[in-house]
């Protein structure tokens, strides 16, 4: 499996007024034609690591890494303009909430067709073939209508497929999706997980998948790293979850209640010190 | 055993939009009742009226058999009291945990506050050393816990509670839900809570109601529930929903 | 005090658990005064407030002359001099005892008017933004009502129908500044009504009454007082365009605008009669807008709470 994306000992430092904090402390994997899940719980770094891979850090936070390259290019020697010409066209990011990224004042439609043309030079018309054309893989049924609307007319499941649409317009070879169903009904979520899978293999991308909800997590990657207070606590098989040795991986997987498990009280996470050393 | 909240026919509309289409619910003293549903099902509008932070336009509800009208009294408060959703939203950010125990207290006038704040606190596992931070000092897990101790500082009999862990992560939400059990056991609390969570519901509740815009799809308890002898197609879609994501081929 | 008494105090003052009430409200009046005194400009504004405070309140000892007699004989319209630092006015009386003295009527004015102002405007904006419906709107009529003359203008109105006087001029300008801060503490009282804090309280029993007074006054105080801070300059300014026009303080009481207004006949020939109190409010005027500009750093809630 060639590898796509490197990283090594990657760390995001931002500065406060009490001193620095280290949102990431040295983490490191490296991600090939897959679907790797980031999990962990709020404060563990898992947006941050995310953000410093497509470049999104505030400009106050520092990212430094041994090694931080996609497809052999290193990310952080390379311009601003350089990453800006790569996101989007090479590698995506959605996010949680589709009402904040996309732009409420232009039509769904051409947000898409202005992302394919900032990225290829294409006319109007083929354009629009193409932007259709994608707004129906990610299963809108009337793509022609939700062309034309903007994104306060829609609904949250769907503004978040015409999200996936934009992004996956330009044909990205990997794709960051930060939390993209935690603001959706369970079964819109489902929803919108087939299409990003369907899209994911039938590509042949590499998808970072984050969230804080483990149990979605491995029954959707293939791969799953765990982290805790910004560092790699365990990295597993999804498959294999169940023999998890971090403790923190099986207190995360036990403390929530599950459907014909009655445990009284539920048991709860005993958080060592030595877990963030 | 009698009803502590009995629902009929209740119907809400904002706007012209209508939010609640004629629920009707019975929840038993003493009883842990859970509303399950998707956003805009209408669950949480059921929670707000009752609590009278939502027009009612027809429909009756009653709190120990006695029918509520338009104004709630004081004495509907010492009663029925609320955890709300989001713990970043409902602790005034100016105001110190202590003062945010002592308003209930004094609005209701009672005496003895400093014993009452002490003990509100110890309840809730947080402890006098919390007392006097402001809510921007605290974690999301220390202000639910403030919150509930707010609730719990009237001793009400029956607590609203609309998705109380929703907003907290899954090892927090957890030591809430069980801090909300074993509230409940000690006080013999009515709970009446809302969430999209069928695990989390099954988990706290013995009835539940699974809603689906302004209506009621089904009423069910919670054995049948995980048994998965449900009848709605609805239901059982949510049921699926909640195992996770299965690749189709 | 040692170096690790100083330490220690700190470390109560920004303790993560405060043992008290008072630690707790200490505690976030340092991290403001922290946040306030790191900005630079705004300490000068501060310290020229403080300047103009003890020059109000010492004027009696430091002012070279009586601000009300002059040398008609010997000391009419001096260029400044070593006797006389600003100068000496047409009636032979000396310019820097009259700014200083000028100094308490431009704090009277200030105050007095940030007094009655703040805390109306304060009312009939919580008042109307909590309780909406038919009280909003005639409430906010009578706000727009005031809005829609310029202030200047409705001020010589009301001085014109009181008659002239400094009293008279406060009333005034208090009367014409309100309604800027109803609108502030209607706008944001509508931001903070739905919170679920609000609602809370609502559902512990609470009156209206006691929620405007108690919940949602203290979170419009803030915005209120940077605010008046700012506005500070401009009342100083109208006072003194009123004294200017001889409506507001009557001579020989040496209030700024009005000296400026005796100065304007000489203005060419004796620069300093008009120009020694112009600078004085010009300064105070800086002042009071650096200190609302650090103000609004150190205590706007939507920069964060720590």
């Amino acid at each position: 499996m060639s590898t796509l994306l490197d990283v090594d000992d990657l760390r995001v430092t931002f500065p406060t007024r009490t001193g620095l904090i280290e949102a990431v402390r040295g983490v490191s994997f490296s991600l090939g034609r897959e679907r790797l899940g980031i999990v962990g719980e709020s404060g563990s770094g898992k947006s941050q690591t995310g953000r410093a891979i497509m470049g999104l850090t505030p400009p106050q936070a520092e990212v430094t890494a041994r090694k931080l390259a996609f497809d052999g290019i290193d990310l952080l020697a390379a311009s601003p303009r350089d990453r800006r010409a790569l996101r989007g066209k090479r590698i995506a990011m959605i996010l949680q909430d589709p009402k904040y990224s996309l732009d409420p004042v232009m039509s769904i439609g051409r947000q898409i067709v202005e992302t394919l043309r900032t990225h290829e030079k294409v006319g109007k018309a083929e354009a629009r073939d193409r932007a259709l054309a994608m707004l129906e893989a990610v299963q809108i049924r009337d793509p022609a209508r939700v062309f034309d609307l903007h994104p306060h007319e829609v609904s949250g499941g769907m503004g978040q497929r015409a999200m996936i649409a934009m992004m996956l317009i330009a044909g990205p070879e990997m794709m960051i999706a930060d939390e993209p169903t935690s603001a959706l009904d369970v079964t819109v979520q489902l929803d919108v997980l087939n299409i990003l899978d369907k899209l994911v293999s039938e590509r042949g991308m590499g998808l970072i998948f984050i969230s804080h909800d483990l149990r979605l997590v491995c029954s959707f990657c293939d791969r799953v790293i765990v982290m805790y207070a910004g560092k790699v606590v365990e990295q597993i098989k999804a498959s294999e979850l169940r023999d998890a040795q971090h403790p923190y991986t099986r207190g995360l997987l036990n403390c929530m209640p599950r459907i014909g498990f009655e445990r009284h009280p539920l048991p709860v996470l005993d958080r060592k010190p030595e877990w963030a050393a | 055993m009698n009803a502590a909240l009995s629902i009929d026919g209740l119907e809400v509309v904002f706007d012209r939009f209508r939010a609640l289409k004629g629920v009707s619910l019975e929840v038993k003293s003493g009883e842990s009742f859970g509303l399950v549903g998707e956003s805009g099902s209408g669950k949480s509008t059921l929670l707000r009226a009752i609590a009278g932070l939502a027009p009612a336009v027809s429909g009756t509800i009653a709190v120990n058999g006695k029918r509520l009208g338009t104004r709630r009294d004081k004495a509907f408060y010492r009663e029925v009291q609320m955890v709300f959703q989001d713990p970043y939203g409902s602790l005034h950010p100016r105001q110190t945990v202590d003062r945010l125990l002592q308003e209930p207290l004094a609005i209701h006038g009672f005496a003895d506050s400093e014993k009452r704040i002490q003990r509100a606190l110890d309840e809730v596992g947080l402890g006098t050393g919390f007392r006097f931070r402001y809510s921007h000092q605290l974690s999301g897990g220390q202000r639910q816990r403030v919150a509930i101790a707010r609730a719990l500082i009237l001793e009400p009999s029956i607590l609203l509670l609309d998705e109380p862990t929703s907003a907290l992560d899954a090892s927090v939400q957890a030591e809430v839900l069980n801090l909300l059990e074993e509230i409940r056991r000690r006080r013999k609390l009515t709970f009446l809570m809302v969430s999209h969570d069928l695990a989390i519901i099954t988990h706290m509740c013995e009835r539940l109601m699974v809603m689906q815009d302004g209506e009621a799809v089904e009423n069910l308890t919670a054995a049948q529930l995980v048994g998965h002898r449900v009848t709605k197609d609805y239901t059982r879609n949510l049921l699926r929903a909640s195992d996770g994501f299965v690749r189709t081929a | 005090m040692s170096v690790e008494a100083i330490q220690s105090r700190r470390d109560w003052l920004l303790s993560e658990r405060p043992a008290s009430r008072m630690q707790a409200r200490l505690g976030r009046a340092y991290v403001a005064w922290r946040r306030f005194s790191a900005n630079r400009l705004a300490f000068l504004g501060l310290l020229i407030i403080i300047a103009l405070l003890v020059v109000a309140a010492l004027a009696d000892v430091l002012a070279p002359y009586s601000p009300t007699f002059g040398d008609l004989k010997g000391s009419r319209l001096l260029a400044p001099s070593a006797a006389h630092w600003f100068g000496t006015d047409d009636l032979g009386r000396d310019i820097l005892s009259r700014v200083i003295f000028g100094s308490r009527w431009t704090l009277y004015v200030v105050i007095l008017v940030a007094i009655i102002a703040a805390p109306i405007g304060l009312l009939v904006g919580t008042v109307a933004g909590y309780a909406g419906g038919w009280i909003d709107a005639i409430l906010m009529r009578i706000t727009d009502i005031f809005l829609a003359f310029p202030k200047l203008i409705l001020a010589l109105a009301f001085v014109a129908a009181l008659g002239p006087g400094i009293e008279n001029a406060v009333l005034a300008i208090a009367i014409t500044s309100w309604p800027p801060y109803a609108r502030i503490a209607r706008a944001e009282t509508l931001t903070v009504r739905n919170s679920d804090y609000i609602k809370a309280v609502q559902l512990m029993g609470a009156s209206p009454f006691r929620i405007v007074l108690r919940h949602i006054m203290p979170l419009c105080i803030s915005s209120l007082i940077i605010r008046v801070t700012l506005d500070m300059a401009g009342i100083i300014l109208t006072a003194a365009g009123l004294g200017f026009l001889g409506l507001g303080a009557q001579p020989p009481l040496p209030e700024w605008g009005a000296m400026i207004a005796s100065g304007r006949r000489f203005v060419l020939d004796q620069w300093w009669v008009a120009g020694a109190p112009g600078f004085a409010i010009l300064i105070v005027s800086l002042g009071f807008n650096l200190l609302g500009d650090g103000l609004r750093d150190a205590l706007d809630p939507r920069s964060g709470d720590q």
